[in-house]
C-alpha cells in the first residue's frame, strides 16, 4: 500500500523498533469478555518474542489482532509506521496445523499467497524462489511432491518456505510445532531460529512449552487470564545462536523456574 | 558348571527362532472376483431351486434360465437396432438431460445455501421441506405441465437428483477447517479467491458424494416418470411387459436398464478419481 514506508523499514537496522502495540484491548461484544486488557509491547528487528500463558490468557486474540484478522476495541497497533487495520503483505502466518492443500504440490501450495495477491503470472515467477525457500529448510527434491506424501514435519518446513515466499517483516506463529513429535519439535525449533537468522526475520511465538519459549526467544511475554494481560516481560540473555544442549544448563533451568513461578501466580489469581 | 542358576525350565539359548504363524481369517485370504462369484451361483442356485420345486407360479418368477433367453432375445433386438434400442435411447437421454439439469440446479443452489448467510437462512429451509416430500408424488404435476413427451421425465429426473447435490455441494462448502479460512485470510484472499480457490477444492469430495446419490435418483426419477406419464422409454417396455404378465422380459429389461445406472454412476466415479485425485475413498460400489 505504502511502499516507501514499507521500504524504509524493511531496511531498519537490527534492533529497530518494527512491530508496536500500545494500550491494546479486546472486548469480545458477543459475551461481554474482556479478552485483552492494555497490552502493550514492541517487537524490534530480527527479534524473537515468544507469549506464554494458560488457556483463556488472550494469546489468540493477542495474534488474531497482531495479524489484522480482528480489530482492537482500544489500542493502537502500528508495524513498520503503518497502522494495522487489515490483513497484511508484510505479515507471515503459521499455524499449528500445516494447512497444506493437497489439490497442489509443494511449491504450488508455497508459492500460493502470491498467486491470491498478485495473479498467477507472478506465482509462475515465485516458483524459482519457492525452490531456493525448500533448499534452506532441507526439502530439495520434494518440490513436486503432494503433502499427502510428506511428513508432518515435512508439511510443516513447507508452510514456513509459504510464509517466508512474500519476505514478511514480521512471523507471527501460532504454536507452529505443537503437532509434532518432541524429537521433531526440538529439531524443528533449532531450524526455525536458523531460518530467522538467515532472513533477519522478526518472530513472535505462541506457544504453550516454557521450554521452547526460552530456547528460542530473547524476550518472552508471560500472560496472565481473566482479563488477559502482561504478567511480565522476561528478557532470556542465554547467548547466541541457542543450542539444544542449552537446555541442561543451570541458566535455562532458572529462567524455567522463574517463568513456571509466574504462570503458578497467575493461576491463582 | 556357572553359579548362575535360571529360574526358567531349559536354557533358552537352545531355543532357535521364535517364528510362528500368525492366524489370517479366512475371507481375508480369498480374493474379491471369489467372494462375489460365490454370492452370485448362491444366489442363481436357490432362484433355480425356488422355480424347480414350484414354491412359487412361474407367472411371478420365471427361472434362470427363462430370463437369461429373455435377456439374449433383448440383447439381440438392442444389438439389431431394433425396436427396444430407441426406447432405451430415450430413456437414455432422459437421464442424461436430467442429471446435466440437476448438477446446474444442484450446484448453483448449493453454492447458494452454502456459501452465502441469505441463502443458509431464507433459502435452505424451503429446501429442506421440499426434500422432505415424497418427489414421486410430483410426476402427475410435470406430466400435466410438460406433456407425455421426454420433457416431463427429464424434470422429475432432475428434480429427484437435484436435492443430494444441493446437500453434498453445500456441506462440502462447510468442510474447510479454521486455520485454512485464517490463512487464506491473512493472505487477503477476496471472498471469491477464498471460494473458488479454497472451499470448492476442500469440498469436492462432498459434492461427488451428492452426485453420486444423485445419479442413482436420476435414473429412479426417470423410469417412475415413464411408468406415469406413458412415452416411449424402457420403462414403458418394461410396463407393458408387467401388463402382459411377462415377467422373465420384466427382468431382462430391469438388467439392462441397471447396465445404463451402472454407466452413470461409473462415469461419476471415474470423475471423481481424475479430479479429486488426492482424496482416497474407501467405501462405495464402483470404486474398487
Amino acid at each position: 500500500m505504502k511502499p516507501a514506508v514499507a521500504l524504509e523499514y524493511s531496511g531498519a537496522p537490527v534492533g529497530a523498533p518494527v512491530y508496536d502495540l500500545a494500550h491494546v484491548s479486546k472486548t469480545y461484544a458477543r459475551n461481554a469478555v474482556v479478552a485483552l486488557e492494555d497490552v502493550s509491547l514492541t517487537l524490534r528487528k530480527g527479534s524473537f518474542t515468544s507469549v506464554i500463558g494458560s488457556s483463556g490468557c488472550g494469546k489468540s486474540t493477542l495474534l488474531k489482532i497482531m495479524a489484522g484478522l480482528i480489530p482492537p476495541t482500544k489500542g493502537r497497533v502500528v508495524l513498520q509506521g503503518v497502522p494495522v487495520t487489515g490483513p497484511r503483505r508484510d505479515i507471515g502466518m503459521m499455524f499449528q496445523q500445516a494447512t497444506l492443500f493437497p489439490w497442489k504440490t509443494a511449491v504450488e501450495n508455497i508459492v500460493l499467497p502470491i498467486e491470491i495477491r498478485d495473479g498467477k503470472a507472478a506465482a509462475k515467477k515465485a516458483v524459482e524462489k519457492a525452490h531456493q525457500l525448500l533448499d534452506v529448510v532441507g526439502l530439495k527434491g520434494f518440490e513436486n511432491v503432494y503433502p499427502n506424501e510428506l511428513s508432518g514435519g515435512m508439511a510443516q518446513r513447507a508452510s514456513i518456505c509459504r510464509m517466508l515466499i512474500t519476505e514478511p517483516a514480521v512471523l507471527l506463529l501460532d504454536e507452529p510445532f505443537s503437532a509434532l513429535d518432541e524429537l521433531s519439535r526440538d529439531m524443528m525449533n533449532m531450524e526455525l531460529q536458523r531460518i530467522c537468522r538467515e532472513q533477519n526475520a522478526t518472530a513472535f511465538l505462541v506457544t504453550h512449552s516454557i521450554q521452547e519459549a526460552v530456547i528460542l526467544s530473547d524476550e518472552i511475554v508471560v500472560m496472565k487470564p481473566r482479563p488477559g494481560r502482561i504478567a511480565e516481560i522476561v528478557e532470556v540473555d542465554l547467548p547466541r545462536p541457542r543450542t539444544l544442549d542449552m537446555m541442561t544448563t543451570p541458566k535455562f533451568g532458572e529462567i524455567v523456574d522463574y517463568i513456571r513461578g509466574l504462570l503458578d501466580k497467575g493461576e491463582d489469581m | 558348571m556357572t553359579e548362575f542358576q535360571t529360574n526358567s525350565p531349559g536354557d533358552f539359548e537352545t531355543v532357535q527362532d521364535t517364528v510362528w504363524k500368525q492366524e489370517i481369517a479366512f475371507i481375508d485370504a480369498v480374493p474379491r472376483w471369489l467372494a462375489m462369484s460365490f454370492v452370485f451361483v448362491v444366489f442363481i442356485g436357490s432362484w433355480q431351486l425356488v422355480t424347480a420345486l414350484e414354491l412359487v407360479s412361474p407367472i411371478i418368477l420365471p427361472t434362470p434360465m427363462e430370463t437369461l433367453n429373455d435377456m439374449i432375445f433383448v440383447g439381440k433386438n438392442l444389438l439389431t437396432g431394433g425396436y427396444m434400442l430407441g426406447a432405451l435411447w430415450i430413456t437414455i437421454q432422459e437421464v442424461i438431460y436430467g442429471f446435466a439439469l440437476a448438477i446446474a440446479i444442484g450446484f448453483s443452489l448449493g453454492v447458494l445455501v452454502g456459501e452465502t448467510a441469505f441463502g443458509e437462512k431464507a433459502v435452505m429451509p424451503y429446501l429442506v421441506a421440499i426434500d422432505t416430500m415424497p418427489k414421486v408424488a410430483f410426476a402427475p404435476l410435470f406430466v400435466a405441465w410438460l406433456g407425455f413427451g421426454i420433457e416431463s421425465k427429464v424434470a422429475l429426473a432432475a428434480f429427484i437428483a437435484t436435492f443430494p447435490i444441493v446437500v453434498g455441494t453445500a456441506a462440502g462448502l462447510h468442510s474447510a477447517d479454521e486455520n485454512a479460512r485464517m490463512l487464506f485470510k491473512t493472505m487477503g484472499a477476496s471472498r471469491m479467491q477464498t471460494l473458488i480457490k479454497m472451499k470448492l477444492p476442500t469440498g469436492l469430495p462432498q459434492v461427488f458424494t451428492g452426485l453420486k446419490i444423485g445419479a442413482v435418483g436420476v435414473m429412479a426419477g426417470a423410469i417412475t416418470g415413464e411408468f406415469l406419464g406413458g412415452g416411449k422409454g424402457f420403462g414403458e417396455l418394461i410396463r407393458v411387459a408387467a401388463s402382459q404378465l411377462n415377467t422373465p422380459r420384466v427382468f431382462s429389461l430391469i438388467l439392462y436398464l441397471s447396465l445404463v445406472g451402472l454407466a452413470v454412476f461409473a462415469a461419476v466415479s471415474w470423475t471423481q478419481r481424475k479430479v479429486v485425485f488426492w482424496h482416497k475413498e474407501r467405501v462405495g460400489a464402483g470404486d474398487a
